[in-house]
């Protein structure tokens, strides 16, 4: 019965949906105001069925209803009670209801905010959120039914997949698509400010926080996903540009340039048509992402279960939604006036800059994503792209960019010269190179070249972030004054350094060595010992049994901790799996993870020491910290008093942000 | 203005290339093994450890060579379309049971049935010379125990039909 009831609640929501997509957009471009507000009941209505529609899910999985086919195949009677909830999310139908869900609690937000914007664009906007939802909800009910029944019903599930059993993972994907998802928005209020023909400034201010907003949540998404691969995976690998995390990886690139480029936008009136075009590409590489993963086009590691029919459903959805998007792009962009100029060196310059870079970054990603489709679409041969093609050819756009990222900061608008920037940056230079050579000397031993530029343009970032608080403190004469939106900057980008840093050390100093060891055995790791003290192979979870090592860990003889890593299989599906044993501490992991019994009791034991690793996702929380800073700032939520500048945008200029 | 119409264009391109990619698996590889001979092995067979089995003893027949685990879950699905080739009596399945714990793989056969006119046990060695990178893989074999077709993955139904059936009966009227 609740099964029943859930995806009826979604048949209701698809015509919510249909609701909300029509009338706006249609009453919006015949003038009837009517029309035009039915847009929020639609969208109060649509998220309330597509919750229920969700509750009566996850309540199949509390309550164990193997007779649902998802269920059954995605849970069992021994799964703990927070993994039948997640588990709701675990495979591809549930996912599916997740996004939409997501999406529906983004539409009912700007719902509920955009009291302050003009009715009609705001209904647009509302509109073409419920087109998307219309799309995704109709291919859930025809390709992805999470609610098909199983008669008979099964007696017990086959389990969730061990690999997601794991805390991290239950939270790794609704944080990941909140963030993609949110992209939507941007992409909303991009295509009513085309079809308004207002595509100068406002729609960029209204935009700016929402977008913030959905990049904070996809940046804390893919270092949770990372962070998980990490501890869960069993070598010690933290990023692996597998398709799947570069699906993920893309449009965050292209939304880093988006916040940038909508920045000049709301700012100076400039790059209208490229940050209209950056926001329909941002949330198509979202889209993309969910056909590369779903269709089967791609191997990777984290398939789901892949299906031609729903990859020809979602092509065929990625075309009607990116293709009219563009379609309405090629038609209006040209209309935008001719904009005013910018002196060659100027903060407009420099973002400019981050923004061709990151969209390179963003190309490299793709070109190496999709290498192999391409060679075997043309009948090339099969090829993979190895982590080594990304690993040389990525520093190359991002390399320059973080080294400009310094100047950029601290560069004005329309007209500026480099030595003045040179001048006033030149003790953060002088600290960060200097720091730069010797630190990684003192504390870690020889490093390479490229080691040595990473870290001095880590120091950089970070120096020439923290320099206009520092002298704005020294400072007492005159009176600084930074924003919120100036501190996020700052925050954002001291993660960006920490980040880098992160990344620098771990790779160029890791030390991992593969081992085996018998019982009592001790060997020596980056000064640390580490000594195999017993093995218990009866340890049993509620779901799985293991086999747990007790390693006891010292330093200079004295006893510092003891690890437990552990070998687990899981009764259902009979995969084994690894759970590393890691001491975190903010300046190294150390991380041992069991290997297969070799027998006469020894057993492969791979030790790591990993330096700095916590840096890596302690960057992005900082990032996502300083995205959340910028939105704070108040100039979001009170009215704008200061009118704006374009003649054009008399209309909306009482608007308010 | 021509310019605003290029991201259209790229994208178009990239759709032409999805719509190819549909129509491609990605995890289709030509195995380098096909046209060679089978590898050889000699194994015991499930339930009666003291009887081995080897690879010549089928020559003169057509062999199916299934490689699966009562582990594998894509496994079940395929077991109801290795059951019908069995009743058919098209050609014969050796079952190449990987990894696996007997009294599973036993369980398996007692609850869900038996396709295999025989089940050897392997502990990965077979496989390996197999190149078996994951159950379920399947390898025709013909009379002089030449490898001719593998097949990656579940064995559908249509696969049967249209790839392997034809395979088989050309091989068995081949001396």
């Amino acid at each position: 019965m609740i099964p029943e009831l859930g995806q009826f609640a979604l048949i209701i929501a698809l015509c919510l949906s249909l609701v909300q997509a029509f009338f706006p957009l249609a009453g919006a471009w015949t003038g009837n105001r009517t029309w035009v507000r039915l847009a929020w009941p639609a969208v109060s209505g649509q998220t309330v069925f597509v919750l229920l529609s969700f509750g009566c899910l996850v309540w199949s999985f509390i309550q164990n209803d193997f007779s649902v086919l998802y269920v059954a195949s995605n849970s069992n009677s021994a799964l703990p009670f927070i993994y039948r909830i997640s588990a709701t999310w675990g495979a591809h139908e549930g996912s599916m209801l997740l996004w939409i869900l997501i999406l529906a609690a983004w539409s009912i937000s700007v719902a509920a905010l955009s009291k302050n914007l003009p009715e009609l664009f705001a209904a647009r906007v509302l509109g073409v959120l419920g087109l998307i939802s219309f799309g995704f909800l109709l291919f859930t009910l025809e390709t992805s039914n999470p609610f098909a029944r199983l008669i008979p019903a099964a007696l017990d599930g086959r389990d969730l997949n061990p690999l997601l059993q794991d805390p991290g993972l239950a939270i790794h994907p609704p944080m990941l698509y909140v963030g993609y998802v949110g992209f939507a928005v941007a992409f909303a209020f991009a295509i009513a400010a085309m079809l308004e023909g207002k595509m100068d400034t406002a729609w960029a201010r209204w935009a700016r926080p929402w977008t913030t907003v959905a990049w904070c949540f996809l940046t804390l998404g893919i270092a949770l996903g990372s962070w998980w691969a990490y501890y869960e995976l069993g070598w010690g690998g933290w990023w692996f540009w597998d398709p799947v995390e570069n699906a993920s990886f893309m449009p965050w690139l292209a939304g880093t340039a988006l916040i940038h480029s909508l920045a000049v936008t709301e700012k100076r009136g400039l790059f209208k048509s490229w940050t209209l075009l950056l926001a329909i590409t941002a949330f198509s590489l979202s889209l993309l992402g969910t056909f590369l993963v779903r269709s089967g086009v791609l191997v990777s590691v984290h398939a789901f279960a892949t299906d031609p029919e729903r990859g020809r459903f979602i092509l065929a959805f990625l075309v009607t939604v990116i293709g009219s998007a563009l379609g309405l792009y090629a038609w209006r962009a040209p209309l935008l006036k001719s904009e005013e100029g910018f002196g060659k060196v100027s903060r407009e310059t420099f973002l400019l800059a981050n923004n061709i870079l990151l969209v390179i970054a963003m190309l490299v990603v793709l070109l190496g994503t999709l290498f192999p489709l391409f060679m075997d679409a043309i009948g090339g041969g099969k090829y993979s792209v190895g982590p080594q093609y990304f690993a040389a050819v990525f520093v190359i756009p991002t390399l320059p960019m973080v080294l400009l990222m310094g100047l950029g900061m601290h560069s004005i608008w329309r007209r500026d010269n480099v030595s003045r920037i040179v001048k006033r940056l030149r003790v953060p230079m002088l600290i960060a190179v200097v720091l730069g050579i010797t630190l990684p000397w003192m504390i870690y031993g020889t490093p390479s070249i490229m080691t040595v530029v990473a870290i001095i343009a880590a120091l950089w970032v970070i120096g020439s972030s923290v320099f206009g608080p520092v002298m704005g403190l020294l400072d007492k004469t005159q009176k600084v004054r930074i924003t919120r939106s100036q501190w996020g900057m700052i925050v954002a980008h001291i993660g960006v350094g920490i980040f880098i840093l992160g990344v620098t050390v771990t790779e160029a100093y890791s030390v991992h060595r593969d081992q085996a060891l018998r019982l009592g055995d001790s060997v020596d790791v980056s000064g640390y010992t580490v000594t195999f003290e017993s093995i218990n192979k009866k340890v049993s979870g509620p779901n799985y049994k293991a086999t747990q090592a007790t390693m006891a860990v010292s330093r200079d003889g004295k006893s510092l901790m003891t690890l437990y890593p552990e070998k687990r299989t899981y009764l259902v599906q009979r995969n084994p799996m690894t759970e590393a044993g890691i001491d975190a501490r903010l300046h190294r992991d150390l991380y041992l993870a069991l290997g297969d019994e070799l027998g006469d009791n020894a057993w492969s034991v791979r030790f790591q020491y990993k330096p700095l690793v916590r840096f890596i996702w302690l960057g992005c929380i900082i990032m996502a910290l300083g995205g959340l800073i910028a939105v704070s700032d108040k100039r979001y939520r009170v009215a704008v008093t200061k009118t704006v500048k374009d003649s054009g945008q008399a209309a909306l200029a009482g608007g308010k942000s | 203005m021509w310019r605003f119409l290029i991201p259209m264009a790229l994208f178009a391109i990239l759709v032409w290339f999805f719509n190819q990619g549909l129509g491609l698996d990605p995890r289709k590889i030509p195995s380098p093994l096909i046209g060679k001979p089978a590898p050889e092995f000699s194994l015991p067979v499930l339930g009666e450890k003291d009887r081995m089995v080897a690879m010549s003893d089928f020559r003169g027949q057509v062999v199916l060579v299934n490689v699966w685990g009562s582990w594998c879950v894509a496994c079940r699905e395929e077991h109801q379309v290795l059951l019908g080739i069995a009743a058919s009596g098209a050609v014969p399945i050796i079952g190449l049971d990987w990894k696996d714990q007997d009294a599973d793989a036993e369980n398996w056969l007692r609850s869900l049935g038996n396709p295999y006119t025989v089940t050897l046990v392997d502990e990965g060695r077979a496989a390996i010379n197999f190149g078996v990178y994951g159950a379920p893989e399947s390898f025709l074999i013909d009379k002089q125990g030449i490898i001719i077709h593998k097949h990656t993955g579940p064995i559908t139904w249509e696969a049967w039909q249209q790839e392997i059936l034809p395979m088989v009966v050309k091989a068995k009227e081949a001396t």
